[in-house]
């Protein structure tokens, strides 16, 4: 591991400025992922700037009603927050299946947002990896491929974004709060997380510097019933080979709302608008589940490692639509 | 780069200067002597370095030592009394919970911590109704130490601890 400089400003803006003045410097909160990273020798800063004590741990009610999540708040309190567990279901169940107790502990909430793809191409210094050094080429495309992205992917990349948390509030439609060097933003979830194109080696449309400084939950009455389900090779401890996160009202056997996104299918979260449209006004049963499901997949390019993404999409959306929808005539 | 931090490891305060590389588990062994948390995977997966940081469990090799300056860290050897051993290492004792030991430390501070996250009603990943009280049944016990693996395999009996510890 290379040297750095440890620094811990006790404010926001002076940790901005600091990151911001040295290319290679980094936030640091939980460590969970950049630790590891510095580990494997596929990230290298030259100075962590500790933002874990100066950004929020709070959990807080907004007066218009939405939920202000510090970006400091750990995985594991949010995901026993008494508000998320009875008005975002979504969010607590995705968090609780991700990670470990003891990695949910330190995990943040932002640090969950910025986590890097676990393409075991990514991770191994020996191998070609455009997203960890542009122009050397994708193993993972002739490589193993059961985690490969089928919906989004770019010749130069097929990664896959391995939070459940994201996927959760990428459904809702979060919002992030960024405090940048020159001042605060608000991104709309599924913004931040972006597609790999030709330059593969950008998650996300932050810039060197941007902090996440809270994740706002907009108030969705809708909400209260969702639910996210996670398919994975070991019945714990497993990134996604696909997961869904969905909410759902049904009114009379029609369906009056709904929000559903994937994880395990693409370089970023995805928000599956083309299913919600199709859902939208139509019978709640498992046909238009499964049809609403295909027509989302329609783009779908696979290869022999991955292809059983597809019916696999197909079949946890529909289950997971029609166990919000029992619950909702029971 | 070094830095000089000051952490409570098992009661006792320990002053050190670290080079801010070092890990928190490399901290707590190479340097403190306290060789209780193991380096299995040193890459967050095994488990066997957690430890109970300010109460909480964490795995204590993906954190820098110098992040966690004036820290209360407890690691399984800090958990027993003057004498006697804390009741969930009693309990991986009673109940053959482990074979050759190396994980074990681990696996004792991550109950102690499980236990205590249970008792506060946090829900996990096979809890039905995420409003209603925690009962720790064995697949709830499963599923809050999946983060601790055993290579010696000894899950049947780690779980019948824990079972116990926690009554």
């Amino acid at each position: 591991m290379k040297p750095f400089a440890y620094t811990r400003p006790a404010e926001a803006a002076d940790a901005v400025a600091e990151v911001a003045a040295n290319p290679d410097a980094a936030y640091i909160g939980g460590g969970t992922n950049l630790v590891d990273h510095m580990k494997l020798g596929i990230a290298e800063p030259t100075s962590l700037v500790d933002v874990r004590d100066l950004l929020s741990h709070r959990v807080e009610k907004l007066p218009d009603g939405r939920i202000r999540v510090g970006a400091a708040v750990p995985n594991s309190d949010l995901a026993a927050h008494p508000e998320i567990r009875e008005h975002y279901p979504v969010l607590s169940q995705a968090l609780l299946a991700g990670a470990s107790g003891q990695l949910r502990n330190a995990a943040t909430t932002g640090g969950n947002l910025l986590q890097r793809t676990r393409c075991v191409y990514f991770q191994n210094r020996a191998m070609p990896c455009n997203k960890r050094e542009p122009g050397t080429g994708c193993a993972a495309i002739e490589g193993y491929g059961r985690y490969n992205a089928v919906l989004g992917a770019s010749e130069h990349c097929v990664a896959t974004h391995p939070s459940d948390m994201a996927v959760a509030l990428t459904a809702l439609g979060a919002q992030v709060r960024v405090l940048g060097p020159s001042g605060e933003r608000t991104i709309d979830l599924p913004g931040l997380h972006r597609l790999p194109g030709d330059t593969p080696q950008r998650d996300t449309i932050l810039e060197h510097g941007d902090l996440i400084t809270a994740v706002d939950l907009p108030r969705l009455p809708l909400a209260a019933r969702s639910a996210y389900r996670k398919v994975r090779d070991r019945a714990s401890y497993a990134f996604a080979l696909v997961s869904v996160a969905a909410a759902l009202r049904v009114v009379d056997g029609t369906v009056e709302d709904v929000r559903v996104a994937f994880g395990g299918l693409a370089h970023a979260p995805w928000r599956a608008h083309r299913a919600e449209e199709e859902l939208r006004g139509g019978p709640a049963t498992e046909e238009a589940f499964r049809d609403a499901a295909r027509a989302e997949l329609a783009d779908a390019e696979t290869g022999p490692g991955n292809a059983f993404k597809v019916p696999m999409a197909v079949n946890t959306l529909a289950a997971t639509l029609r166990d919000l929808s029992t619950e909702e005539t029971s | 780069m070094e830095a000089t931090i000051t952490l409570h490891v098992d009661g006792e305060k320990r002053e050190l200067t670290v080079d801010t590389r070092t890990t928190l588990l490399d901290a707590l062994r190479d340097r403190l002597g306290n060789t209780s948390p193991k380096k299995g995977c040193d890459h967050g997966q095994c488990g066997s370095c957690t430890v109970l940081l300010e109460g909480r469990r964490v795995v204590s090799c993906l954190t820098f030592a110098v992040a966690h300056d004036g820290a209360t860290v407890t690691t399984a050897a800090g958990l027993a009394g003057e004498d006697q051993l804390h009741p969930v290492a009693r309990a991986f004792v009673d109940h053959d919970g482990f074979q050759c030991g190396y994980c074990t430390p681990g696996q004792v501070c991550s109950a102690v911590g499980m236990l205590e996250e249970a008792g506060a009603d946090w829900p996990s990943h096979v809890t039905e109704d995420l409003r209603a009280p925690v009962t720790l049944d064995d697949a709830e016990i499963r599923e809050r130490m999946s983060g601790n693996l055993c290579r010696c395999g000894a899950y049947v009996n780690i779980v019948a601890a824990i079972r116990e510890a926690s009554r």
